[in-house]
């Protein structure tokens, strides 16, 4: 009997124009019930299909326009309750229903945990035992190693760094109980550990509004596309889309109706945005001028300057150069189909150490250079499998969460003077929950600490 | 040719911390037991420092003492002083600490074996063990005397192959000039068990009269009574000071121009040690920038002029020791009367034992304390009465006793032990026990005492007084939790005293649970009908104000124990399950886990390989292949 309601996206992200969010288990149907705004989902009939709107419970908010399905057991796949949700596929709606179940009381699924519990529930026969025993295997490893690659650098190594401090921290209490005649440190205080701990709480409250931003981790980078008219921007985009087929998402509650494109670039996700009107406004820079402009672009993650190989450098392109100054840059030139009329070199010597890209978009050339190009100016490398890179992403913001509810306790029980050794507990569990997230929990590193931190003994 | 000895349920190998726990708790469970002794004159001897508890240990002395074991009650009866350290703690880590007489301690524990029913006490050393089939029946001693039995105990500390080091001096012994056992080592060797080697070491011992103790800072004992048992009622009131001094620059530089002549750093010794137990050698080389060391000055007991210079193990030569020592405050002119030395010996790989601590490749056969690669005379004391538990229940057909992690550090240490391994002796922390909250040494009894009546190690008396004390815990909560205080005059007044304010009525229970507001303030406030004997007391106040607490730990067992009751059904050949990686197969394989749990405790088997065996198991996939 499985105790636990688990969830999960169950389509490729960003890969339809649909996505489904699934949920099994005990309070399955319960859980939704909560988020929809249609039919009360506790009372219809099994498999049945219900037009609704999810709302968030704690703003009041409406988050998504969705059809939800409801399976009661056993006729379903786990042969537990099972509900669906089908929701727009961009990232950022399938992201919010996922979370929204999840904030509501559902467990992110392991890899392959759907299948299992069909196999636990003997909805799967035994002679295909070893092929399910093969798929979580695969499933598991992989999603554990797209976990640890897709990580950003950055994001590790401060996910490390906090680490390292609460695990001193620990180390410190420890040190108190173990040896409380050992006179070379002093007993740590309740002001010594609140300092600790809000300092953690708020690296990680930065690392969640980071992730709110849905910078790399979430939304996608925005990506403006720029250049002089006719260079072929409206090809580019168009490529982009057409080869990664593009989701377009209308976001309510703007004044006027500004069109996003998603699209998802050898794993890395792209938010094409309309920023100001930059995208349509050919001549922005003569427009509002170098300096205004480049606050404008500043906004975005990532440019994709585009010049025309049948055309000389102009003035408006050294600006356009002026103007993304410091920012991370792309340098498409486009249009080889054409006679050579510009300098390479100087285009190189304009792009500095940003990377230059030639296509012939018309004639699909150069797309997959350029596709190569996005994805190592942001992953060096070192990214691959995009989909679940995505999932692995959800994990972690809810490993945060988590980590940072952990800590409040910590805190309350500092505010309560409640003794170290009881308050440490909370703080252990969050550096616990910390090392999921870089997948390192091994115990006996804290024993390590203790001895290499201090001269203990007899 | 060997003669006929007698017959027995259970023989125990050794009268070491683990041996005297073995003994006497099979012997309890009503196993006519044997326990042979190479020196009958020392019986629980402490061949290194002279204490009892401590964190983590204190709690175990209590754990075993809620079983049946008897190291509380001799400790309660023969220490120079006992102290409640951690005091400023939570409940949770609190822990007593005795300094033992050592030459009573040895003499008290001899008559607790003497006097336990069924307990048989012979001097002899064990050459080789009679096994047929794969069973362990029996053991023969270098005098040719074979004794049979059904099962058999090996407690044989750090005797196995031990070889003593000072400087360049080395000689085969036990500890303390003791004959080594050399053949039984090599007889477990050739019945195919893994050794590895392991090494400790000690400090010197000087003469009381040639310390200037004015050198010193005092190191007294508690005030309040204090005991380890729970039957314990005389408490020692005369207690004998310990006393602090430190290492300096001087010390330090004698060492690291000495470091050459050390056993440690001049290669004569291949065995690991243990970190947290280091030498003098390693803290003044790893840790070179602290200008000094604290060195505890021990009395060995109340009736020698010994002192255990704590702080100052080491395995340099006898004349650097005396140099050391005197650059060291008030040991000037110590005489030193025992040198310090390092000890080598063999233990076994403890991944070669089931939870119950029987060989997996010997049935009938347990091995407990140092041999098993642990340090410290709790840790063999605690092992040593689940061996002895379970191979009396074993001899007797009963059902075997394994402790979880969440019921006892007992049950910590043994499954750290069989699951992990070891990779240096291993010694208990409080930081190794994930329920710590709930393995209080205040509630060992509340978490064992049952058992132990059930088994038979607790007597029926003792049981019906816990019987009472848990009524009346109960009953003192549930009338706490039905008063309401009210926001009375001379209540705020009692209140403003202990640092509270009260704004409105509260449940007394709910006032109890503020930090700052101990149970005697309730007394006072509304008291009890009768007056509730001082551990009730403790209960009520914390299981009250760590409520919270204690009900987040018991959720984390419940996860736990999910696991830990998915058993792994014995005929399990993990090559028959598909999926697994090599790692965890090779290390499955070894370890032979008893419940997933129990796998997925187990380095290198990773979340995926433990979904695969539950899959596995929960499809009937072991009984299937066993068919085919």
């Amino acid at each position: 009997m499985q105790h636990e309601t688990i969830a999960a996206i169950s389509t490729p992200v960003g890969e339809g124009a649909i996505a489904i969010v699934r949920l099994s288990g005990p309070e399955a149907v319960e859980i939704a019930a909560k988020l929809f705004d249609g039919k009360a989902l506790t009372t219809v009939p099994s498999h049945t299909i219900h037009y609704g709107k999810l709302i968030d419970p704690i703003t009041g908010e409406v988050a998504e326009e969705v059809m939800v399905s409801v399976m009661k057991a056993p006729k379903t796949f786990t042969r537990e309750d099972v509900v669906e949700i089908n929701c727009h596929g961009g990232l950022v709606s399938v992201n919010r229903v996922l979370e929204l179940v999840l904030q509501e009381g559902a467990r992110l699924a392991e890899p392959g945990e759907f299948t299992k519990r069909a196999f636990l529930n003997g909805r799967i026969d035994l002679s295909q035992a070893e092929a399910v025993m093969d798929l979580i295997r695969a499933k598991t490893d992989r999603a554990m190693n797209v976990a640890l690659k897709q990580m950003d650098g950055r994001l590790s190594r401060l996910i490390q760094k906090l680490r390292q401090e609460l695990l001193e921290t620990v180390a410190h209490v420890e040190v108190n109980i173990d040896y409380p005649e050992y006179d070379d440190v002093e007993e740590m205080s309740h002001n010594m550990m609140i300092e600790k701990t809000q300092y953690v709480y708020k690296e990680i409250e930065k690392l969640l509004e980071m992730a709110k931003q849905g910078k790399i981790l979430r939304e996608g980078l925005a990506t403006a596309i720029i250049g002089r008219p006719n260079v072929g921007k409206s090809s580019l985009m168009n490529a982009l889309v057409h080869e990664n087929k593009a989701i377009v998402t209308e976001i309510a509650g703007t004044t006027r109706d500004v069109i996003e494109e998603y699209v998802n670039v050898r794993g890395v996700p792209l938010k094409l945005v309309d920023t100001a009107g930059i995208r349509e406004t050919e001549d922005i820079v003569e427009r509002i001028g170098v300096e205004r402009s480049r606050q404008v672009l500043k906004q975005s993650d990532l440019i994709l300057l585009v010049l025309n190989y049948g055309e000389e450098i102009s003035d408006e392109d050294r600006h356009l150069f002026e103007a993304v100054k410091g920012l991370d840059v792309i340098v498409i030139v486009n249009k080889t189909d054409l006679a050579q009329k510009i300098d390479l070199e100087e285009v190189q010597k304009l792009a500095g150490d940003r990377p230059v890209i030639t296509t012939a978009l018309i004639e699909e050339k150069g797309i997959d250079e350029l596709e190569l190009a996005i994805k190592d100016t942001f992953f060096a490398g070192e990214i691959d499998g995009g989909d679940l890179s995505y999932i692995s992403n959800v994990r972690h913001i809810q490993l945060l969460k988590q980590a940072l509810s952990s800590l409040q306790e910590a805190m309350n029980g500092i505010e309560m003077q409640m003794p170290m050794d009881i308050v440490q507990i909370d703080v252990t569990r969050t550096w616990e929950l910390l090392g999921e997230i870089i997948g390192d929990t091994v115990h006996e590193s804290l024993i390590d600490q203790l001895f290499s931190q201090f001269c203990l003994g007899k | 040719m060997t003669y006929d000895a007698g017959h027995y349920d259970v023989i125990v190998i050794g009268a070491g911390h683990a041996g005297c726990e073995a003994g006497i708790g099979a012997a309890k469970m009503g196993a006519n037991t044997l326990m042979l002794s190479m020196n009958l004159d020392m019986t629980g001897f402490m061949p290194c420092n002279p204490s009892v508890g401590g964190p983590a240990k204190g709690v175990v002395v209590r754990e075993i003492d809620a079983l049946g074991g008897v190291m509380g009650k001799v400790i309660d009866k023969t220490h120079i002083q006992m102290r409640m350290l951690n005091t400023g703690k939570g409940p949770a880590v609190r822990a007593l600490r005795a300094q033992a007489d050592k030459p009573l301690y040895i003499t008290e524990m001899k008559k607790q074996l003497e006097s336990q029913e069924n307990l048989t006490l012979r001097q002899g050393m064990v050459e080789r063990l009679i096994v047929e089939d794969g069973v362990c029946k029996g053991v023969i001693t270098e005098t040719k005397a074979a004794y049979y039995a059904k099962t058999v105990v090996i407690t044989t500390g750090t005797f196995m192959r031990g070889r003593v080091i000072i400087g360049d001096v080395s000689y085969e012994s036990g500890p303390n000039n003791q004959r080594a056992s050399v053949t039984l080592s090599e007889h477990l060797e050739e019945l195919g068990f893994e050794m590895v080697r392991f090494k400790t070491g000690t400090p010197p011992r000087v003469n009381s009269r040639s310390i200037d103790y004015s050198k010193t800072e005092i190191q007294p004992g508690d005030d309040e009574p204090l005991a380890f048992s729970y039957e314990t009622t005389e408490f020692i009131t005369d207690q004998i000071p310990c006393w602090l001094t430190y290492t300096n620059e001087f010390t330090h530089n004698i060492i690291n121009e000495n470091l050459g002549l050390s056993a440690m750093y001049s290669g004569m010794i291949k065995g690991t040690g243990p970190r947290y137990c280091p030498s003098i050698e390693d803290k003044v080389v790893r840790f070179n920038d602290k200008p000094r060391h604290q060195i505890f000055l021990e009395p060995e007991g109340r009736n020698t002029e010994e002192v255990y210079v704590q702080g100052l193990s080491t395995s340099l030569p006898e004349y650097v020791q005396k140099e050391m020592l005197q650059t060291i405050p008030g040991l000037e002119n110590a005489e030193i009367m025992r040198a310090g030395y390092a000890i080598e010996y063999d233990a076994m790989v403890p991944t070669q034992l089931w939870p119950t601590l029987e060989t997996k490749k010997i049935a009938g056969l347990y091995t407990a304390g140092q041999i098993n690669g642990t340090s410290g005379y709790e840790e063999a004391s605690g092992q040593g009465i689940m061996a002895g538990i379970n191979a009396a229940a074993k001899a007797l057909g009963k059902d075997p006793v394994i402790l979880d992690r969440s019921q006892a550090y007992i049950g910590v240490l043994i499954d750290d032990l069989v699951t992990k391994g070891t990779n240096e002796p291993y010694r208990l922390l409080t930081s190794r026990a994930e329920y710590r909250l709930l393995l209080r040494h205040d509630n060992a009894d509340m978490r064992l005492t049952e058992l132990g009546h059930q088994i038979g190690t607790i007597s029926d008396e003792r049981y019906e007084r816990f019987q009472e004390k848990k009524r009346l815990i109960e009953e003192e909560r549930k009338r706490l939790e039905g008063i309401i205080i009210k926001t009375e005059p001379h209540v705020l007044e009692l209140m403003e005293e202990a640092g509270s304010v009260m704004k409105e009525a509260q449940r007394a229970s709910d006032l109890l649970k503020r930090p700052e507001i101990k149970y005697s303030l309730l007394e006072k406030i509304v008291p009890a009908d009768i007056e509730l004997p001082a551990d009730v007391k403790e209960q009520v106040e914390i299981q009250t104000k760590y409520e919270g607490y204690i009900a987040k730990s018991m959720q984390q067992v419940d996860r736990m124990k999910r696991m830990e009751n998915k058993k792994i059904p014995d005929i399990i050949n993990y090559d028959d399950v598909s999926g697994l990686a090599t790692e965890a197969r090779q290390k499955l394989q070894e370890v032979r886990p008893l419940s997933v749990g129990q796998a997925s405790r187990i380095s290198g088997v990773n979340p995926a390989d433990v979904s695969i065996l539950l899959v596995y198991i929960e499809q009937g996939g072991p009984a299937k292949a066993a068919n085919q």
